[in-house]
Order: C-alpha cells, then structure tokens, then sequence
C-alpha cells in the first residue's frame, strides 16, 4: 500500500507515534523514527521496523529547533531520495491550572507541540513540492477541540495544530501534498497512565464506545490518510476519540 | 558559462509553462508571466539548486521581475 514511500514520524520512539512508525512499515513505507531523548527506545523502534523487511533510520532532532530539523530532513533524503509522509507527532504537556501555569511551562508546550509542527512541515515542503506530492499529517488532540481544564498550553497548542493544518492544506494543494489532522481522545499511552483511576472512570462516562483507545486505533487512521484511498481528503480534523466530541 | 539570463530563462520557461518571448529581463513574474507567490517561491527554490546557492528569505522577498533574478545570481557570482 506504502511500499517505496518514505515516511517521517516525529516523536517516533513511543506512544502514538511508535505504533504509526511501525503500521506505516507494515504497509511498505521506510520510516525515519525522529526522537528527542531516547535513543534506546528509538533504535527498538527502528530493529522491530526491520524485522518487517523494510528500512528504517533514527535520527535524534528537537522538532522546535530549525537547524536540527533541517538536518533530520537531509538525512532522510540522503539515505531515502524522498519523503512522502510526514506525521507531526512529537509531543509534550506540562499540565497545570491556568492561574499556577508558568510562562515556561507554556512556551514549551507551545515549542514543541505547535512551533514544532511549523517547522517540519515547513522544512518538509520543498521536496514535496519538488515531487508535486505528498501527504502531512498532523496529530492534534480531542481537547484541541473541546478544552480541558489544566492544559492550557496544550489546548493551545493543539488548536493551534488544527488551524495550522487547514492553512497549511490550503496553500500547498495546488503542488499536491495533502495536510490533514487527526484528534485523538483517549488513548492508553505512558502519557495517560499517569491519570489516576478515578479520573479515568470520569473519562469513560463521557465516551459514548465506553473504553479507552489504543495506539493503534489511531495509527491505523493514519495509514489511511497516508495512502491512495485518501485522495480527496484535505484539511481536514478527523476524531478519534470514541465519539467523546460530536 | 552559458549566459545566467539564458539559464534563467530556461528554468522560468520550464516551470510555469509559458513562452519564451515573454521572459524578458523586465517581465514581473507575477504580473506578466502568471505567476503566484507560491509559483515565485518555487522558482526561487530551482533557483538555489541551478546555481548551487542559497537565497535568504528576505532576498527572495525582493526578486520580482526576471531581471531581477538575473541580478542577484550576477552579483552573487561576481
């Protein structure tokens, strides 16, 4: 389905991201598995992406920092010739109520959750351009759409991601790269085990399939807004989320 | 060296598919030869790899007419 594709997912070594890494190998795709700090966790990613017959580098950049960015995409044109597929997933929180929430817990939300989007699709752009195709795909949040109580930064930062992706899909469909979102609600990752159970069985009441997602309900999306089957589709927001937000 | 203007030419020829008679050294892309900001972006993009350079983005802002694509790869090379 993806086969000689190549594939950027940032924010590839864990969680969500992981999991599109590895569903976009299964299709065919080599895949670039960009992390931040964790280069054992990275390179398990990128052993079990081999293990599927395709190939696969690591490759360490701060998706918020311009020139560690343009680098990462360098080495996937020199080891790939091409990229055909950039998920924007890297992503942090630094969760706290609006009136505790420090100027810098919000810049760096903002950093790497938002300007960190900007900046890979950014440097993405002009190989897609050159190729006249090419699929970015964005991974906001439900709580982009809704609001949460205690992720200001993040909600922020993830409407933020819903608009970007709508300008970005406009501007670049005349060269077609297509630029699509997806908001994901809740997924059983590292990054909602720290709820506690009684804030998860809050969670539950509100989600009408009553049970948590998992990471590959949302890969499996990706795959699709990353193959031919989604031609047609365009900025849009695609949610993910047990029916949470209607 | 083949002419800059000439190697210019071929490229803006090649890219937004108009006729050669119309890229003159005074036609602004925009304007004359049909071209939209994103189609200006892109050549400038064909530009760098053509000449192996960069132009900066507040460069690139400034180049509107062929000629004054011609200019910039000139004095770059001068």
């Amino acid at each position: 389905m993806l086969s000689g594709k190549t594939a950027i997912v940032t924010g590839g070594s864990r969680g969500i991201g992981k999991s599109i890494a590895i569903e976009l190998a299964k299709q065919g795709a080599n895949v670039v598995v960009n992390y931040a700090g964790n280069e054992q966790k990275a390179q398990e990613v990128v052993e079990e992406i081999e293990r599927l017959g395709v190939q696969s580098i690591k490759v360490q950049a701060d998706v918020a920092n311009e020139e560690q960015v343009k680098e990462m995409i360098k080495q996937t044109i020199d080891s790939f010739g091409r990229v055909d597929i950039l998920v924007n997933n890297a992503g942090i929180t630094r969760d706290n109520l609006l009136m505790r929430m420090k100027e810098t817990e919000f810049d760096q939300v903002i950093n790497t959750n938002l300007k960190g989007v900007f900046m890979c699709t950014k440097a993405v752009t002009r190989q897609m351009m050159k190729q006249r195709s090419g699929r970015i795909i964005n991974v906001a949040s439900i709580v982009g759409v809704s609001g949460n109580p205690g992720q200001a930064n993040y909600v922020a930062a993830k409407a933020g991601v819903i608009g970007l992706t709508k300008t970005t899909a406009k501007e670049l469909a005349s060269r077609n790269i297509l630029v699509n979102a997806i908001a994901p609600g809740f997924i059983s990752t590292d990054m909602t085990d720290q709820l506690t159970d009684e804030q998860k069985e809050g969670m539950l009441s509100l989600i009408p399939l009553a049970k948590f997602g998992q990471p590959e309900d949302v890969a499996k999306v990706v795959r699709f807004l990353a193959s031919d089957d989604a031609n047609y589709i365009t900025g849009q927001t695609i949610h993910i989320d047990g029916g949470m937000v209607m | 060296m083949a002419d800059v203007f000439d190697r210019v030419k071929e490229i803006i020829v090649d890219k937004l598919d108009v006729d050669e008679s119309k890229v003159t050294l005074e036609a602004s892309f925009k304007e004359d030869l049909d071209a939209d900001s994103l189609d200006v972006v892109e050549l400038v993009m064909e530009l760098e790899d053509e000449f192996d350079m960069e132009i900066a983005d507040e460069e690139a802002e400034k180049i509107n007419t062929v000629g004054d694509a011609v200019d910039y790869i000139n004095n770059l090379q001068g």
